[in-house]
Formats: C-alpha cells, sequence, structure tokens
C-alpha cells in the first residue's frame, strides 16, 4: 500500500526501459495492418466484380458473402479462423490468423466502395468504349478501373486508419500486438499509466501518418471529370 | 473467256435495316423501320425528341440492341450470324467483329478523362487494331493535326474547350478506321461560338467522299449543304426520305413542315 501511495505519478524511466518492446508491439501490428489493407484491396476489388455480374447464380454467392461478413463482428470472425478452422483441418498461425481476419472482413467494405466508385463511372464512358470496340478486358483496365479507383481511395484510406485501431483485436487470438505487450508489461511493472499511454501514442504516431498520406494520395490522384 | 464471279447475296448497301423494332417497356421508339444507307453517302436524320433518330444509331452501334428486325454492316448481319443455313442470333464475338466498322461521336463527347488527347486517340489502334505504340502515335498525332488540334497532343481533356474536346472524339473515332461513322447531336453540348469549328470538321471528313456518315443534328443549314439524302423520323417510323432541296423546300409532310418551322424559328 504504502509503495502505491509513493509511486511516482509519471516514470520517466519505465518509459524508456519499455518503449522498445511496446513499439514492437506496434509493429506487429503494423505489419498485420498493411497485410490486411492489401487483400482487402485485392479481394475487395474481386468480390465488386464478382457481385456485379449480370449472372445470377453468380451475384448471388458474392452478396450472401459480403452481407454476411458485413454483419458479423471481426473479432468473431477472428476467432472463427483461429479455432473453429483447426476443425476443419486448416491451421494457421494467430498472425496469420489476424491477417486473413481483417483482410476478409475490410474486403466486403472495400467491395462496396469498389462498386460505388464503379457504379460513379459515367456511362458515356462504357459507350465510348464500344464504340472503339474496345474488349472487355482493356475497358476494364484502361477506361473503368482508372477512374474508379481514385474515387475509392478516401475510403480505402479509411479502412487502413480503421484497421489500424481493428488491429490489437488480435491479442484475443494470442498475437503479440501493442496491446498486448502493454498490457503483460503492465500486468507485471503495475505500471498500467505508462504503458498504455506509450501505446495510445504509439498508435496516434502510425494513424496520424496514415490519415496524411491518404489525403496526399486523394489530392494525387484527383482530376476533373471531362 | 471471263467467267462471272458467283453472285452474292450480299447488300450493296453499307447499312441496311430491315424493320427494326425497339421499344423501351411500353414506350415503342423503333416500329419496323427500313433505312438504307449506300457506301459514302451521308444521310442527316431529322425528327422531333422521342422519334427514334438517336435510338437508330445507338443500334447501329450496338448501344441498343434491338427487339426485332436485322441490322447489316457492309453486308455482313450484326445482330445474327448463319448457322447451318440459317440466321441464328450472334454471339459477342461476331457482333465485335461487325461492329469494327463502325464508330460513333457522342453529344457530350465521352472522352477519357484520365488520359491526354493523344492517349485517347491511340488507346483502341494499340489495343484493338494490335498496332505498335509508334505507329499509333505517329497516325494519332496526324489525325489530330487534320481536326486543327496539332499542338493538343499532350492536353487532358479538362483543359480543352467543348469544340477541341468534340474534335479530339473525332479524331478518336476515325483512328480505329471504320467504314460507318455515327454523329449524335454532336453540337447540341457547345457554346454557339464553338459549334462552327466541330462542323468545319465534319465538312472536311464529308469532303472527303469515302466515309459513311450517319447524322443526328439540328444543324439544318448544315444538314442541308451537305447531306446527300435527309431522313425526317416520326413516332419511330421513317415519315420521309430524300434529298435536302426536297425535304428541307417542299416537304411533303405537314408534320415535316411543322417540325421545320419549329426548328429553323428557334
Amino acid at each position: 500500500m504504502n509503495q502505491l501511495a509513493d509511486r511516482p505519478k509519471w516514470n520517466w524511466d519505465v518509459v524508456w526501459e519499455h518503449l522498445p518492446a511496446i513499439w514492437g508491439g506496434m509493429v506487429v501490428i503494423i505489419q498485420a495492418t498493411l497485410a490486411g489493407i492489401t487483400i482487402a484491396m485485392i479481394l475487395g476489388l474481386f468480390l465488386a466484380l464478382g457481385r456485379r455480374s449480370e449472372r445470377r447464380w453468380i451475384s448471388w454467392p458474392f452478396a450472401a458473402f459480403i452481407d454476411f461478413i458485413r454483419s458479423t463482428p471481426l473479432l468473431i470472425q477472428l476467432f472463427f479462423v483461429f479455432f473453429a478452422l483447426p476443425e476443419m483441418g486448416i491451421v494457421l498461425g494467430a498472425r496469420t490468423s489476424l491477417i486473413l481476419g481483417l483482410g476478409v472482413h475490410y474486403a466486403t467494405y472495400a467491395s462496396e466502395a469498389y462498386r460505388a466508385g464503379i457504379d460513379a463511372v459515367d456511362k458515356g464512358q462504357w459507350e465510348a468504349a464500344t464504340a472503339l470496340n474496345l474488349g472487355t478486358g482493356t475497358t476494364w483496365q484502361k477506361v473503368v478501373l482508372p477512374q474508379a479507383i481514385p474515387k475509392v481511395i478516401p475510403a480505402l484510406g479509411n479502412f487502413l486508419v480503421a484497421m489500424i485501431k481493428d488491429a490489437p483485436l488480435g491479442s484475443s487470438i494470442g498475437v503479440a500486438g501493442v496491446l498486448f505487450v502493454a498490457r503483460s508489461i503492465g500486468s507485471q511493472t503495475f505500471f498500467y499509466v505508462e504503458t498504455m499511454t506509450m501505446a495510445g501514442i504509439l498508435f496516434l504516431v502510425v494513424s496520424v501518418p496514415a490519415a496524411l498520406f491518404v489525403q496526399f494520395l486523394e489530392r494525387k490522384y484527383g482530376y476533373e471529370a471531362a | 473467256m471471263v467467267t462471272k464471279p458467283p453472285e452474292t447475296p450480299k447488300s450493296e448497301m453499307m447499312v441496311r435495316m430491315r424493320k427494326v423494332t425497339k421499344a423501351f417497356g411500353e414506350n415503342v421508339v423503333l416500329r419496323e423501320l427500313d433505312l438504307d444507307v449506300a457506301p459514302g453517302e451521308k444521310v442527316v436524320i431529322i425528327g422531333p425528341s422521342g422519334s427514334g433518330k438517336t435510338t437508330i444509331l445507338r443500334v447501329a452501334m450496338t448501344l441498343e440492341r434491338p427487339d426485332s428486325g436485322t441490322v447489316e454492316i457492309d453486308g455482313r448481319h450484326l445482330y445474327h450470324q448463319e448457322k447451318n443455313g440459317e440466321l441464328v442470333t450472334a454471339n459477342e464475338k461476331h457482333i465485335r467483329s461487325v461492329r469494327s466498322d463502325v464508330s460513333m461521336v457522342f453529344q457530350h463527347f465521352n472522352l477519357f478523362p484520365h488520359m491526354t488527347a493523344l492517349e485517347n486517340v491511340t488507346l483502341a489502334p494499340i489495343k484493338v487494331l494490335g498496332k505498335s505504340k509508334e505507329e499509333a502515335e505517329e497516325s494519332a498525332v496526324r489525325l489530330l493535326e487534320s481536326v486543327g488540334l496539332g499542338d493538343k497532343t499532350t492536353h487532358r481533356p479538362s483543359e480543352l474547350s467543348g469544340g477541341q474536346k468534340q474534335r479530339v472524339a473525332i479524331a478518336r473515332s476515325l483512328a480505329i478506321d471504320p467504314k460507318v461513322m455515327c454523329f449524335d447531336e454532336v453540337t447540341s453540348a457547345l457554346d454557339p461560338e464553338l459549334v462552327g469549328e466541330v462542323l468545319g470538321v465534319l465538312r472536311k471528313l464529308a469532303e472527303e467522299g469515302d466515309m459513311t456518315m450517319m447524322l443526328v443534328t439540328h444543324e439544318m443549314g448544315f444538314a442541308s449543304e451537305m447531306a446527300d439524302r435527309v431522313v425526317m423520323f416520326d413516332h419511330g417510323r421513317i415519315l420521309e426520305d430524300g434529298p435536302p432541296s426536297q425535304i428541307f423546300k417542299e416537304p411533303a409532310h405537314d408534320r415535316t413542315k411543322s417540325f421545320l418551322k419549329a426548328v429553323l424559328q428557334h
């Protein structure tokens, strides 16, 4: 009791001693987020194209999958990947499970953003592609997606920032992310204020530049419509 | 003795439409319409809005699929193909092959905004005709020069005026070397002072002679000057059809008279 009463308000020694370990946890989060957003961007586009298919037997399963993932919590999906998939013979490590869970979860959101971006491309662009007899592949690659994707970048950027904040959920399946590390240091040293503050500041250090990066991309890819 | 080549059933016409019908829901836009356009002919289509004049161009361009009837481009069926001596609905590959003879210029230009003028013009020649980049750029520069935009090759559409955009769009369509060009109210979206430069390009193209042109326009002065034939549409049918001198000076139908009066007063 006495010890706690004498405890200084803020202990810089604790900060400097444990900063590398907590930063190490942050790096785990950054890696998982970067891998997750990569999956989300690629899989999201694939889901969007599948859902846009004119063939009902293709679009319907895509729509059902997207709605199912979007309406269940990420935490349950992480538990499913980490604890339930092994029962079906698919064993993934904790980090891989986190990356896959984040990637698939955000892919469904990204797919809706892509869909809106694709729908926002003027109908006249498709008609011009027909008038020039462009093939389907060229029309998508050269005409539609180069116009749709810049419109999607702000949304993808928001997903990136949101994903950084969701990634600590990985601690629930044993990923040694920043939250996991900060809590375990806190529980050993009882310097919870310092460790958790460090964790929070490290999040800011990462997510603020990420948000600025997104703004930069928006400016870079913005152009006036013809 | 010279043997006569076998008689082919191929149509002499560049565009041949028979009993083309198209409805949007309850609204019948084309009613069993027949239209022939000879190679090199310049046909101007006029008529009130909703008469089907734009739709007929869009049918020729495959932007609208007709509900029934046949369309032939340079003797080849556009929407049908022969299978065991019978005409059956064409697959996309066939449609695409026949469509390569047709191109279209739009009211709102529909340039690709993320590409320069040069890239707009070279995309199809590279991707569709399989030309090399150098070859495509060389002929694109020549085309852009021919529409008076030799100095705008590196400009994006957002940096061009309406008239300049439309001239790039014309060059872009010409670059795929079509036999038939459809022009759908190509000056309607332009400021009045920019109309002349686009009409000038069309006039020059018409004077070169070879191109078969179908134009929907409200520029009656221009039409009477360059058209070989004027076709008046009304309610999805051709009301009358003849040389501009006849349609503009001595129209046979009151409907044509009142339409022309309304347009010319404007």
